[in-house]
């Protein structure tokens, strides 16, 4: 659910989140945790693409590792032509990694990875699995 | 996409909490 808070009507709601730029927008979970900031506007098919990232982290840290990883490789999916996706494909393997204790999964994350989207900061994150 | 948007932060944290869901806050300092 969303809500909006604007800083000439809810100035304590900036100071309350730490929203020191707008736009922010915060993922909370239901416990009322941060799971995801996104700071400074981007084009509508990036923001959608980060938006569904900070679900999947929701999920990712409750735990829910089956939820998590499905949701990641549909962000992989739909928003490949963004930086957004080798993330989501990072944090794909790590929640098959967390689900299964499969290790080989992280390797194969590492080689798409630098096959898709080489030079990516997520990609560089991965290179120790790679060997 | 998102329903209908919340006017207040702690009915809207309640609300989430209630109902098992995230909670997206927008801050905005956009004309209206």
């Amino acid at each position: 659910m969303p809500l909006e808070a604007h800083i000439k009507e809810h100035p304590a709601w900036f100071k309350r989140f730490d929203a020191l730029w707008t736009p922010t927008i915060l993922v909370m979970d239901a416990g009322g945790f941060e799971r995801s900031r996104i700071e400074g506007y981007l084009p509508k098919n990036w923001f959608r693409g980060r938006l569904e990232l900070g679900l999947a982290r929701v999920a990712f840290m409750h735990k829910k590792w089956e939820n998590a990883e499905r949701v990641y490789a549909d962000v992989a999916e739909d928003y490949a032509d963004t930086t957004v996706a080798p993330e989501a494909i990072y944090w794909r393997g790590v929640s098959h990694y967390k689900a299964t204790n499969d290790h080989t999964v992280l390797g194969d994350v590492a080689k798409e990875l630098a096959q898709k989207y080489p030079g990516a900061e997520w990609t560089l994150k991965s290179v120790p699995w790679a060997q | 996409m998102l329903g209908n948007w919340k006017k207040d932060v702690d009915d809207a944290l309640a609300e989430a909490k209630a109902q098992n869901k995230p909670l997206l806050i927008d801050f905005s300092a956009a004309p209206a």
